[in-house]
């Protein structure tokens, strides 16, 4: 009966949500409210291919694709090198400070999503605090231009999501067996030859699924690109909030949805499979 | 009379069969052991007994009641696990007092008290699970499982966990408790100087079946199987025909006790090899020897004050027609 | 070297945030520039009703969404450590983890599509607002808790229940008297992680809701394209000093 109740809520949330999304694609846009024909009307199929023709025959979209997924895997990777250090920090610590140093982690979250990325805006932009404070102490006397670029939506991606990566690492590493780190000590291996032997070997499977955790969301991010980022670095997230809020076509939006499931299917089947509670 | 009562019941996991087709018989107020290596279905079965696992033919009874289809909470049968699985979130007090509370009483104290003083628990009623040791734990997962005073307690491995100093004291406390409240105790034991130290009767379990049921004296003089006679004070197993064996009645095989083969100094007619030493082992009040005869590893017991044979040294060995013990399998 | 990680990495995690913290007292219009010390945003703040009103309701919809998260994550977590193998076991197991992995803008678009389609449907949600982004928050939060549970459920000794069951105790009474104690502390912290998301969520709030229902987070995220004001700053410590506080309360009360 809890398995009923629970499979209710899996087929309505999440199985109903992404079947119409992938059908949705089949649609055809129109004015009015909805601005959509659906696929499957009263009538019976009535579905067209107009979507999917708009999303693949323009290389546009192609770009906005490779270029998500390179800013996704550098964000990742970032905070995967970042995250896994601090991680080990964390894990090694005495087990009294571990906890204090997880909600030290956690605490900057609280103050807000947006507000922190406004602080961002307000740090980096031309008149913002970076810019102001080195003007003032005669570094430089033109203000640099940090703000609307790749980097700054790369320092918002990975202040973002930093956390993500933190929490499944530190879970592991505080579990890990030290005697084994000690046993190739004891057999003559310095202190990095230990690390690049044994605790990265073993740490692995989870810092592969930690760095998954981040890449997968990433692609798709919306946000950050548009408040950090380049106004015309057009990223997939954005192109599918584009088509929806902006052009209000639809059967674009879903169409693009569904490739972008679709280019993520191997990195969610990879993340299931390493996340597989033992 | 018989308290439980046990027929027929098979248990298969996939393609393991661990119980097959066992039958067995508890008198009321006895210590009774399941003895058995890994494997044996000795786990399995208290498991059925409880009712944490269904039979997939056969009938349990328990005071002339069919218990078979019945769940955990409606059997009186109370079970003390090998982890003792004390409730962390809730002190001892609260652990003893669970299932009186389960079975509607309102105030338990009294009987909890009673219990507290019965195993010795005083002072530490307030103290959480993870607050006390080890020999502490067992004592509160006894005192719960007595609480509504069941005719019939099992124990998976009750003394598995203590050092052995006060594996031997708690269990003869055990035996004592048991004596005193009347109830019948089941032990699942892989132990078998336990089995025999404790129990009224034994059964050995092997593969899923009972090689013998009898009480520990008989089991150690006279075991039944090959299997039995190794896993009990292992014994020396010798087929017939070796050894130039010439028993009192005709078997199989025979069973030969270590403290039974003597050093002779000279090679008697039948019942005696010679041999040669491989292994001696000095073990304070008795020294064990080892010794290869014919192809055959014979184990001897000595007591500690004889005269030891060398490492490699040839000696010849007898034994009486009468301590052969006849093995039906 | 470790130890010089985790330093670096709590500087910057922490840094936008000093910031803030320090120029919410700063009495300048312009953000981030010092200009004596003033708590004029606060009062700011205190004043600006659209933005309370949001605030409202975004913590009615967060402890609502946290709540039904938690009860279906229960449920979830429950099956995926209990319930062995079963017809569908690992197209379950799929589903109850994709919110934790897909994007948000697939989710918000797919949520609003079925409310839309079941609108023409059905009638019902005849218009969209709290209770769909209630119910899209609550179908993130779920995700989050069921992964909690899961793995502190397989982490509990299963003799426990079964010792609760061989003294007396009925399934039901065993859930409530034994499992529910044991795996509270994490279905706490998944209620907590569930609130968080809910309050922070601009995407799928965006695609689900509907007029007169703007949450905090959409109401700031257009007030981001016009310029935040220092008030932004004021409210970032608000949030930060209420959270510090319960975090506080609820480390005094354990001890």
């Amino acid at each position: 009966m809890i398995r009923g109740g629970a499979w209710l809520a899996l087929l309505l949330l999440v199985a109903a949500p992404l079947l119409v999304v992938l059908g949705m694609g089949f649609g055809t846009s129109s004015p009015g409210v909805p601005p959509v024909i659906p696929p499957i009307g009263a009538s019976g199929w009535q579905g067209g291919f107009e979507a999917w023709g708009l999303v693949f025959a323009d290389a546009y979209y192609l770009d906005a694709a490779l270029r998500s997924l390179r800013l996704a895997a550098i964000t990742a990777g970032l905070c995967l090198v970042l995250g896994f250090g601090m991680a080990l920090g964390i894990a090694s610590a005495a087990p009294r400070w571990q906890a204090p140093l997880l909600a030290l982690v956690l605490l900057p979250f609280w103050s807000g999503f947006v507000l922190r990325l406004a602080a961002w805006v307000g740090l980096l932009r031309d008149g913002g605090w970076l810019n102001a404070t080195l003007i003032g102490a005669g570094v430089i006397s033109e203000p640099l231009p940090l703000l609307y670029s790749e980097g700054a939506m790369l320092l918002g991606m990975v202040h973002g999501y930093l956390p993500f990566a933190i929490l499944p690492l530190t879970a592991t590493l505080a579990r890990r067996d030290l005697r084994l780190e000690e046993a190739a000590a004891d057999l003559g291996a310095g202190r990095w030859t230990v690390f690049a032997t044994i605790t990265l070997p073993l740490a692995a499977p989870a810092a592969t699924a930690a760095f998954l955790l981040v890449f997968i969301p990433a692609v798709g991010e919306v946000v950050i690109p548009e408040v950090l980022g380049a106004p015309d670095s057009v990223l997939f997230g954005r192109a599918i909030w584009g088509e929806f809020f902006q052009t209000r076509d639809w059967p674009a939006a879903a169409a693009l949805s569904t490739a972008l499931l679709a280019l993520l299917l191997a990195p969610i089947a990879l993340y299931q499979r390493l996340s597989v509670v033992r | 009379m018989t308290l439980l009562a046990i027929e027929g019941v098979t248990r298969r996991f996939g393609a393991t069969l661990a119980l097959d087709a066992l039958a067995l018989e508890i008198g009321a107020g006895e210590f009774f052991a399941l003895l058995g290596g890994s494997g044996s279905g000795k786990s399995t079965l208290l498991r059925v007994i409880a009712g944490f696992e269904q039979p997939d033919a056969g009938r349990v009874w328990l005071q002339g009641r069919d218990i078979t289809q019945l769940p955990p909470p409606e059997r009186a049968v109370a079970m003390m696990f090998q982890s003792y699985a004390l409730f962390p979130h809730m002190n001892v007090r609260e652990n003893i007092a669970y299932g009186l509370r389960r079975a509607g009483e309102r105030e338990p104290g009294p009987r909890v008290a009673e219990l507290v003083a019965l195993l010795g628990l005083e002072g530490l009623e307030a103290r959480r699970p993870q607050q006390l040791s080890g020999g502490q734990q067992q004592r509160v997962a006894l005192a719960r499982a007595l609480a509504r005073r069941p005719p019939l307690v099992l124990l998976d491995e009750p003394l598995a966990a203590l050092d052995s100093g006060l594996r031997e004291r708690t269990g003869l406390e055990l035996r004592a408790l048991q004596r005193r409240l009347g109830a019948s105790f089941v032990m699942v034991t892989h132990d078998q100087a336990e089995a025999l130290a404790l129990a009224d009767r034994v059964a050995v379990l092997d593969h899923g079946r009972i090689a013998q049921v009898a009480p520990p004296r008989e089991l150690y003089e006279r075991p039944a199987t090959r299997a039995v006679a190794r896993f009990l004070g292992a014994a020396n197993v010798i087929e017939a025909g070796h050894l130039a064996l010439r028993a009192e009645s005709t078997a199989p095989a025979y069973a030969l006790r270590p403290e039974r083969i003597r050093i002779l100094p000279a090679l008697p007619e039948s019942n005696g090899t010679r041999a040669r030493v491989t292994e001696i082992a000095f073990r304070g009040g008795d020294a064990l020897v080892l010794a290869e005869a014919d192809g055959q590893s014979l184990r001897l017991l000595l007591p500690g004050g004889a005269a030891l044979p060398e490492p490699g040294a040839e000696i010849m060995l007898g034994w009486d027609a009468a301590a052969l013990v006849p093995l039906s399998a | 070297m470790r130890r010089v990680a985790l330093i670096l990495g709590l500087v910057f995690l922490w840094a936008p945030i000093a910031l803030m913290a320090v120029y919410a007292f700063s009495d300048s219009r312009v953000p981030f520039e010092w200009g004596g010390f003033s708590l004029r945003w606060f009062a700011a703040l205190a004043a600006n009703e659209r933005l309370l009103e949001a605030a409202w309701l975004s913590l009615r919809i967060g402890a609502a969404a946290a709540t039904l998260a938690a009860l279906l994550g229960l449920a979830l977590g429950w099956v995926l450590a209990r319930h062995g193998r079963f017809a569908g076991r690992p197209i379950f197991g799929v589903l109850a983890g994709a919110p934790l992995v897909l994007p948000e803008v697939v989710m918000g678009l797919a949520l609003l599509l079925l409310f839309v389609g079941l609108q023409a449907m059905t009638g019902w949600p005849a218009q969209r607002g709290a209770v769909t982004v209630w119910l899209a928050h609550a179908s993130l939060g779920m995700a989050y808790v069921a992964v909690l549970v899961q793995a502190r459920l397989a982490g509990l000794d299963p003799a426990l229940e079964e010792a609760a069951a061989d003294l007396g105790a009925r399934p039901s009474v065993v859930f409530a008297t034994i499992t529910l104690p044991l795996i509270a502390p994490s279905l706490a912290a998944g209620w907590l992680l569930a609130f968080t998301l809910s309050l922070d969520d601009v995407v799928l709030a965006s695609f689900v809701s509907g007029p007169g229902a703007t949450t905090l987070p959409v109401y700031l995220f257009s007030q981001l394209r016009l310029g935040m004001t220092p008030e932004a700053n004021a409210l970032a410590v608000v949030l930060l000093g209420s959270a510090g506080g319960l975090g506080l309360l609820g480390w005094l009360l354990k001890r």
